[in-house]
């Protein structure tokens, strides 16, 4: 499938289509997705400086795997609650608490204070999500016909990633072009992504650590940059780089083992094709990890995976009462390799990994509210390669902002 | 207008749900799987297992290593089948019946692997080893259900038929935390052994404690030693979950023989029979009494006598344990053979050490007491050598 996804996101950069985009031409006030935190809709407080804003997603979910079937369960898998401020000129605040799995797990995922210097240099300090790949960022569930977040997004990037640091952010338009950069230092990973349960390289691993927004696994920091460019026609395509070392190699001042990176970088594209077209979503990712040759291979060095979401608007008009209602179909290709190698022992290639194919429908009353539901199919295999686990899932729920 | 677009697209969706799901492998393509007839009560103590076994990974915080081979026992017995060379395990410091003479430099096995920061044990200079695959776990309980005197039976240390196979049990001495089963025969206060590939271990407790140990440094009541620095430890494990494990590896399903009416198939197990597979290879295997229902007086078809046979000098590595021979081997069971290729990455490696990379290699590395089916294989037909390889990739 990584055949098919890298040539797509390619070709869909080059893709000569109209844009319905909603930037503007002015100087700094086009809509990138480094601007997704602050471009949700939010209720202002009388004239107070504070508004208030949220989402809430609930689904159904009825899923087997290979004949075997848990039945029919009910989610909540995410109610996000944000508040923003004015501070004062240029001064502004934002911070996005999120309750998962019904309030089993309470994370602040979003609060930073950003100073603005100058439209190309503003500072940025406090929890915010590093800007890796664009799903990081832009990933609240109304905006999405799909109840589950792209593979890749959650398991290599371990979205939503966040971590407490400080870093500048600016961008710059002219005429149909706009480009952006974010630069931020922030702690990072720790040795759990070579060390958990998972029995793989997995970098989720390293948002268990409670500790994270407190103190640096290591002190060595994580550094994340992404610079995007964007054109009216052609979409926006962003690059994104995240790196550091991520385990302890010493402790009281004693070497441990030596420093051991692990670096993630991502492309990224999206597009609206045509003033009726589909929307196009696309990302790639590529994990790479020292991991000690004393380990066990299970722990691979490489990893990579992506995913192309293609929404088509079916239909808009007057449903219920609903003045603006749409209707879109839309379809989901991914695919995440946790292990690209081979084996010491006999030259074959690692396989853990997984392909999957989503179809979905979403009806969206309105633009920040959307009833959706999505069938998905997933082939996995472990480290051997041996014949792929198959899970199909259907899911139906309901996704708003409020 | 609407209202009927909408009722529309749902249609579908409900209608094609239970088509779309995917359905379960025939019960003769998997490995995994408990025994029919169980109780609702062990269903759950086996489904516990299950995930003790095939979910749990250790990682340092919960007592991995700091040396180990593997990090969970799932990861070496993939699908309940045969492992792959990258599970491959080494034991070392035994040639002889006089014991282990390399425990004090980390015998019996070699941790070749370690957590970060640590370095894994090297191979003593000079220290007899072999390399070693791991089995699969199908149908362990049954195995472990038959009698003594069952194995016994089928002895014949002095050759006294003159077929040329001498088969002899490896008696060995059982750790404290080991009681012989009902029935047991003991010879010099050592019992038979029957797991493993030497057949040096008396049970599925003595397995899985010695695995949890030797494999991935866990320590248990029943092996609280830390393979690291050799002393005690507190146990990372519980005697439940080891209970759970145990009762897992004894209630798997054995393997389902398939194409059994195909004519190739048919003429294979005649074929197999006439070259004198079956003299140490034994299709059938009666247990006796079980505390587990099913497993209890009843007739299965491992292909296996259980006992230690010699197979010459192409596969003696000079390694031994037990009672055993550096050229004797334990027989293994056949059953589940054809399914290899899916617990193995879709390769073939066979043989203690997985050097054989299908059925025909492993045959033609048969020496000493199989040394005269080799040739007679060698020198059948090519057809009738066909249908005996389409049996053996049957079971």
């Amino acid at each position: 499938m990584r055949c098919v996804l890298l040539p797509l996101l390619c070709l869909s950069a080059a893709a000569l289509a109209q844009t319905d985009r909603a930037g503007t031409q002015a100087d700094s006030t086009a809509m990138l997705t480094m601007d997704a935190v602050y471009g949700r809709p939010f209720q202002q407080l009388g004239q107070g400086p504070v508004a208030l804003g949220g989402y809430v997603e609930a689904n159904s979910r009825y899923a087997g795997t290979d004949g075997i079937s848990e039945g029919l369960s009910f989610q909540l898998p995410r109610l996000t609650l944000f508040v923003t401020a004015a501070v004062a000129s240029r001064i502004k605040f934002l911070t996005e608490v999120e309750l998962e799995e019904g309030g089993r797990e309470i994370n602040i995922e979003f609060a930073s204070i950003d100073l603005g210097l100058h439209h190309l240099l503003n500072l940025r300090g406090g929890i915010l999500m590093n800007p890796i790949g664009a799903f990081n960022q832009d990933h609240d569930g109304p905006k999405w016909e799909f109840t589950d977040r792209p593979i890749v997004a959650t398991t290599i990037i371990p979205a939503t990633w966040s971590n407490v640091g400080f870093g500048f952010y600016g961008k710059y338009a002219q005429g149909p072009w706009a480009w952006g950069y974010e630069a931020y230092i922030t702690n990072g990973f720790d040795g759990s992504i070579i060390d958990n349960a998972q029995g793989r390289t997995w970098l989720p691993a390293a948002k268990e650590n409670p500790e994270r927004f407190e103190e640096s696994a290591n002190g060595m920091p994580l550094f994340t940059m992404k610079g995007t460019l964007d054109h009216h026609t052609y979409g926006e395509l962003g690059l994104s780089w995240m790196g550091g070392v991520y385990n302890r190699f010493r402790e009281d001042g004693l070497p441990l083992d030596k420093k051991r990176r692990v670096d993630v970088v991502a492309l990224d594209y999206n597009a609206t094709l045509g003033a009726h077209g589909p929307r196009l979503t696309a990302e790639h990712v590529w994990a790479l990890v020292d991991v000690p040759e004393t380990y066990t291979q299970q722990y691979g060095t490489r990893q990579r995976g992506g995913f192309v979401d293609v929404v088509q608007p079916l239909w808009q008009r007057t449903v219920f009462g609903w003045a603006k209602a749409r209707v879109n179909v839309a379809a989901r290709l991914e695919y995440a390799d946790y292990n690209a190698g081979t084996f010491r022992e006999t030259g074959g290639r690692i396989a853990d990994e997984l392909h999957g194919i989503t179809a979905g429908v979403g009806f969206r009353p309105v633009a920040g509210t959307v009833i959706r539901a999505n069938y998905g199919y997933v082939w996995q295999r472990d480290l051997l390669g041996n014949p792929p686990s198959r899970t199909a899932t259907f899911t139906f729920g309901v996704a708003s902002y409020f | 207008m609407e209202r009927r677009t909408l009722l529309l697209l749902c249609v579908p969706i409900a209608a094609g749900c239970a088509r779309l799901m995917p359905e379960a492998p025939a019960d003769d393509e998997l490995l995994d799987g408990p025994v029919a007839g169980l109780t609702g009560e062990q269903h759950a103590r086996f489904i516990a297992g299950d995930v003790a076994f095939n979910d749990e990974v250790f990682t340092a915080a919960t007592g991995l290593g700091p040396l180990f081979v593997s990090t969970s026992c799932g990861s070496c017995h993939a699908g309940d089948g045969r492992g792959h060379p990258f599970t491959t395990l080494t034991r070392f410091g035994q040639w002889d019946a006089t014991g282990n003479h390399y425990l004090a430099q980390g015998g019996p096995q070699l941790q070749h692997r370690a957590l970060p920061g640590h370095a894994p044990e090297q191979l003593p200079a000079g220290a007899p080893h072999a390399r070693l695959l791991p089995p699969p776990n199908t149908g362990l309980g049954f195995l472990e259900a038959v009698p003594d005197a069952a194995l016994l039976a089928l002895a014949d240390p002095l050759d006294a038929n003159g077929d040329g196979i001498s088969g002899v049990p490896n008696w060995i001495a059982l750790p404290a935390y080991v009681q012989p089963r009902q029935g047991a025969l003991a010879q010099d206060g050592r019992y038979i052994g029957r797991f493993g590939r030497k057949g040096a271990v008396y049970d599925l407790l003595q397995q899985t404690a010695t695995a949890y140990n030797q494999d991935m440094g866990i320590a248990s009541t029943f092996e609280p030693v830390d393979t690291w620095t050799g002393g005690p430890t507190d146990p990372e494990v519980t005697d439940g979950t080891v209970g759970d494990v145990v009762f897992y590896l004894r209630t798997l399903k054995a393997p389902v023989q398939r194409d059994r009416d195909q004519p190739a198939v048919i003429a294979g197990e005649q074929v197999f029979h006439a070259v004198g597979c079956a003299k140490c290879h034994v299709p059938e295997l009666h247990t006796g009494p079980s505390p587990i229902g099913p497993l209890a007086n009843t007739t299965v078809r491992p292909f296996t006598d259980l006992l230690l046979h010699d197979m010459g000098t192409a596969l003696d590595d000079g390694y031994t344990e037990g009672s055993a021979l550096t050229n004797e081997w334990r027989t293994p069971p056949l059953w589940g053979l054809g399914l290899s290729p899916a617990s193995q990455g879709g390769g073939c490696f066979l043989l203690h050490d997985g050097r054989a990379t299908s059925i025909e290699q492993a045959i033609d590395l048969h020496g000493g007491e199989a040394q005269a089916s080799r040739d007679a294989f060698n020198q059948l037909p090519a057809t009738q050598r066909e249908d005996l390889l389409r049996f053996l990739e049957s079971l």
